[in-house]
């Protein structure tokens, strides 16, 4: 299992700036469709509903890269095998979250053994069962979250992030 | 769980916002930061032209970016009486930290008072005073006028040993030199006060008072000596936690360079568990040994080295006393110092020896030894770099204990010397300018016992919460509580009267064994409670304060915001209320004891600066220091060339040692002979209880939880103190994650939640230090000759006291330790 380092091409590929340009090379980079446009000169972010996967392509504790709200975001979608606070689905097991680290922006990778996130940059890790919610680490805060919603056909969507993602100081660019 | 502050987009700094350099006063490590400030009405734009960073901020930054802030680095605060927006962000161009910030430094901004955005409305904004059963509001002058007369009246009455002073002596946030100078000139100045004592601990002592009679002031490297040293060696300090950015910026270059990594700990820190990610773990020996042992394995590393003839011996020979014994032991000397060969009397000790004892491989202590000083295939000598902190200067024997680890790198030659040192890496910065303190004398007075044994009566207490931070905690806060009450029971009787009248009622309630209390602090503390007058305290930033760092580098932190409401800077309260005793004792007609607290007529903390330590450091000034920026300068100063303050990279480079004033620059070596349990009662104390009760610190409240108990992300993780315990005790004693116990022994009680952690040995449980929301020093007792406290060693049981809570139930219990 590879989850450790899952989908290094992007990986390293953002690192050096570069997803945007290659994402449509990795095949499993699920882009999304938009189904509204953001507005400019609101209060707050309007965010786009982006269909991420169906619910029969996840596979529990196989962690699916997408992107959100854009392809310059990276993040994952997961399916935990038992539901957690904010999940999503039948199960309410369903969460998806940035995987780029809000200490320095490092790329975080999953750990599927005790279901976290973890950073090489400087070791901070955040727990996927519990909203993100850094174990130990010096990120100043939790792992951003994408809200989904799921519809009557399992589709997911992704209409929403909780904290600002590292490297944009606007959640939509 | 999981705590979102719902920020999905920031103001942008505009490109002509003001700029301000901070250095982060959270830790010792004191990183550069940069404030920038602009109106409410202005906003940068994503265009490169429309912000500060220059760049097209409309696309995603990448890692490292320096243009990019999290939200817990933006805050509204008050500046020249508007209101200003705020971002303090890591610069990347401070030599400490190169950008990095950490979860404590990376929260400044949040955790500054704002009334707009509402966070730390704890901090106090104005004078108060105890009046009709509580805290009434004021002004200054009514406040000082009370604290002058009733001090004045019980020193002048009885002597100046009735006023007990508790005080910072440290660095960034509530010291500096500014602050420290201000009440040391007060206390040892215009007063000369023996019963005074420090904030974190119940004596007015060093930490390390035996690698200063040694010769070796214990800041003496800087820190990119980590990063081209052959060897870290690390003995009771967590750094990757507790100093993160000299961690992260130098000794993980280091190790990425190449070198070797010895950790002793009984406890298996992230530190360690990191150090193996970056190093390999074939380069990482963590020695776990048996708690208290420090100086045994120390010493048996010491005599590998001597056996093996490891030794720098030209260093030795020219830079460290030769004619035995320099200094004997007494009531003052808990060990003698003298020559290697005196020295080595003591300090023999074999590794089987040593192995027993400590509970580790005979191999593994011979192992560190050789990654210590074994010289290179090549001949030449082996560069280590030692570092120590609290799991020795709170441990077991602490004189003796850093003395031994000063004397490796003394036999090595290693102080002085480029990729060497052997230093103390510290709590807060330092800030240290005061007049001679030598009435205190040697050992000082234990104050806390002074205070629960009925004597004294006034208490200024400056930045101190005993409450959280003192050892024997429980009996002490009982003592203290009583003592003022019947003062607080006094007041209320005399409500109505006049000044005169106030004053004598307080006086007659101390004559009968009260307590006046008066509280200089930035929050209404726990010892706070007690306080009869509480004067509100600012920090940097909301003041212009000099610290210098653990690499001795000094920086003028700026000052950008206003005080919160009617607080101001400690070292103008000080002066506040030395001319307040000027004026009172004139009309008392003493006017001899009030010409001593002439010569505070200070209108900044900017003057407070020039009275003191500009006197001992004429080229140093705001302005000097201003251009010196972030990166400031390395004390001690030698000079001014060119525009640039000069500094000095590292003490003792010319192999003269003068920590100790000993005209002949020898260093000494320290008999550091083991003992077993220094102070009294340790053996049965562990005897008779279960575990033993470690006290760590953790890097998301490591010196600010006074303030995090007011953050919304920290309290989110760690509702309460945890107490990381191994999950089979865990299972014996009944307890499920997140659920509150309470530890119990002879000092008294204490209350955390259990934390399960598989690297904890069975038996050994460790509790976070400091907590507003249980203090282990209720549990812990016990001090060395010269009243230093060991924190670090108390035994108790361990009762259930509730199931989870909601708050603790939700938070994650997953192991601190990274998997890659
Ligand atoms: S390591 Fe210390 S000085 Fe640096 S940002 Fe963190 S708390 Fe501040
Ligand atoms: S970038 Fe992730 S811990 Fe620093």
């Amino acid at each position: 299992m590879k989850c450790n380092r899952l989908v290094d091409a992007g990986r390293r590929q953002f690192l050096r700036g570069g997803l945007g340009a290659t994402a449509g090379a990795a095949a499993s980079v699920v882009m999304g469709t938009s189904e509204a446009r953001a507005e400019r000169a609101l209060a707050r972010v309007d965010y786009p509903a982006n269909r991420l996967a169906n619910l029969a392509d996840l596979a529990v504790n196989a962690p699916m890269d997408v992107a959100y709200p854009d392809a310059d975001s990276p993040g994952v979608l997961l399916k935990l095998g038992q539901g957690v606070e904010g999940g999503v689905g039948p199960n309410g097991d369903v969460v998806a979250y940035s995987v780029l680290c809000p200490h320095k922006g490092w790329m975080l990778s999953y750990n599927d053994a005790d279901r976290t996130f973890n950073c090489p940059g400087h070791h901070s890790r955040f727990d996927a069962e519990a909203g993100g919610q850094q174990v130990w680490g010096h990120a100043t805060n939790n792992l951003p979250q994408f809200v989904l919603r799921v519809d009557d056909a399992g589709d997911i969507y992704a209409e929403g992030v909780d904290e600002l993602i590292y490297g944009r100081l606007s959640n939509t660019l | 769980m999981g705590y979102k502050r719902q920020v999905d987009r920031l103001p942008i700094i505009p490109a002509d916002a003001k700029e301000f350099n901070v250095t982060c006063h959270y830790c010792i490590v004191g990183c550069g930061y940069k404030a920038y400030t602009w109106p409410m009405n202005k906003q940068g734009g994503t265009e490169p032209g429309r912000n500060k960073f220059g760049v097209d901020l409309s696309e995603q930054q990448y890692q490292d970016s320096p243009a990019w802030y999290a939200p817990s680095m933006y805050n509204i605060v008050r500046q020249d009486g508007r209101d200003v927006q705020l971002v303090v962000k890591p610069d990347e161009n401070c030599v400490v930290n190169s950008g990095l910030g950490s979860i404590r430094g990376a929260r400044m901004a949040e955790n500054r008072p704002s009334r707009i955005t509402g966070t730390q409305q704890q901090r106090l904004s104005d004078p108060l005073v105890w009046r009709n059963g509580t805290w009434q509001p004021t002004s200054w002058d009514d406040a000082l006028d009370l604290v002058a007369r009733v001090t004045a009246q019980v020193v002048t009455e009885g002597s100046e040993d009735d006023l007990v002073v508790s005080v910072f002596d440290h660095g960034g946030s509530a010291g500096g030199y500014e602050n420290t100078w201000a009440t040391g000139k007060l206390y040892f100045q215009s007063m000369s006060i023996r019963n005074i004592r420090i904030h974190n601990r119940p004596a007015y002592n060093s930490e390390v008072h035996s690698t200063r009679d040694m010769g070796v002031g214990e800041l003496n490297n800087s820190y990119s000596d980590y990063e081209i040293t052959d060897t870290i060696f690390v003995v009771g300090a967590n750094p990757m936690e507790t100093q993160t950015n000299l961690y992260l910026n130098h000794m993980v270059l280091g190790m990425q360079n190449g070198a070797k990594f010895i950790m002793v700990d009984p406890r298996r820190t992230v530190t360690v568990h990191s150090a193996e990610q970056f190093a390999g773990k074939e380069n990482v020996l963590h020695l776990a040994i048996n708690e208290g042992t420090d100086m045994v394995v120390l010493n048996a590393i010491m005599t590998h080295i001597v056996d093996n003839g490891w030794l720098d011996d030209d260093f030795i020979a020219n830079s460290t006393f030769q004619g035995g014994e320099a200094v004997a032991q007494d009531a003052a000397h808990p060990a003698s110092l003298g020559s290697l060969d005196h020295a080595m009397q003591s300090i023999r000790t074999s590794l089987d020896e040593a192995a027993e004892i400590c509970g580790v491989d005979a191999a593994d202590i011979a192992r560190a030894a050789e990654w210590i000083a074994k010289p290179h295939e090549d001949g030449s000598r082996r560069k280590c770099a030692s570092a120590y902190e609290k799991g020795i200067i709170w441990g077991n024997d602490n004189y003796r204990t850093v003395g031994a680890m000063a004397n490796i790198a003394l036999a090595t030659g290693n102080i002085g010397r480029e990729g060497g040192g052997c230093c103390r890496l510290g709590g807060h910065q330092e800030g240290y300018y005061r007049p001679d303190e030598s009435v205190v004398g040697r050992p000082a007075e234990y104050v806390d016992q002074y205070l629960i044994r009925g004597l004294g009566g006034v208490h200024h207490i400056w930045a101190c919460d005993h409450h959280k931070t003192t050892i024997n905690a429980a009996e002490f806060k009982r003592a203290h509580k009583r003592r003022a009450d019947m003062v607080k029971d006094a007041i209320d009787a005399a409500a109505g009267g006049t000044r005169e009248q106030l004053v004598d009622a307080i006086v007659s309630a101390i004559n009968a064994g009260g307590l006046f209390v008066v509280d200089m602090d930035i929050i209404h503390s726990q010892i706070g409670q007690n306080a009869h007058v509480i004067l509100p305290a600012c920090e940097s930033n909301e003041m212009n304060l000099t610290s210098m760092n653990g690499e001795r580098r000094l920086r003028l932190s700026e000052k950008y915001m206003d005080p919160y409401g009617n607080s101001r800077p400690d070292c103008l309260i000080a002066a506040g209320i030395a001319q307040n005793m000027e004026r009172v004792l004139r009309d008392m007609g003493q006017d001899d004891y009030a010409d001593k607290f002439k010569g505070y007529d200070w209108e900044t903390e900017e003057d407070a600066f020039m009275d003191g330590f500009h006197q001992g450091n004429p080229e140093v000034t705001y302005d000097r220091l201003r251009a010196a920026g972030n990166n400031g300068v390395q004390e001690p100063v030698v000079g001014y060339e060119n525009g640039q303050l000069i500094g000095t990279e590292r003490l003792y480079a010319d192999g003269r040692f003068d920590r100790h004033g000993r005209d002949d620059g020898k260093a000494l070596f320290c008999a550091s002979g083991w003992r077993g349990w220094q102070a009294a009662g340790r053996a049965r104390e562990k005897a008779n209880h279960k575990y033993w009760i470690n006290n760590v610190r953790a890097n998301i409240f490591w010196q600010n939880q006074f303030l995090d108990q007011k953050n919304d992300f920290v309290q989110d993780r760690f509702p309460y103190p945890f107490i990381e315990m191994n999950p089979d005790d865990m299972v014996d004693e009944g307890l499920n994650p997140g659920d509150l116990l309470e530890i119990i022994n002879d000092n008294g009680v204490t209350q955390g939640m259990a934390y399960p952690t598989a690297s904890a040995k069975r038996g050994q449980v460790a509790m976070v230090f400091g907590s507003p929301a249980g203090s282990q020093g209720n549990v812990t007792n016990g001090v060395n000759e010269l009243n230093v406290p060991d924190y670090k060693h108390c035994w108790g049981d361990i009762r259930k006291v509730s199931n989870a809570t909601r708050e603790s139930a939700g938070i994650s219990f997953k192991s601190k330790e990274i998997t890659l």
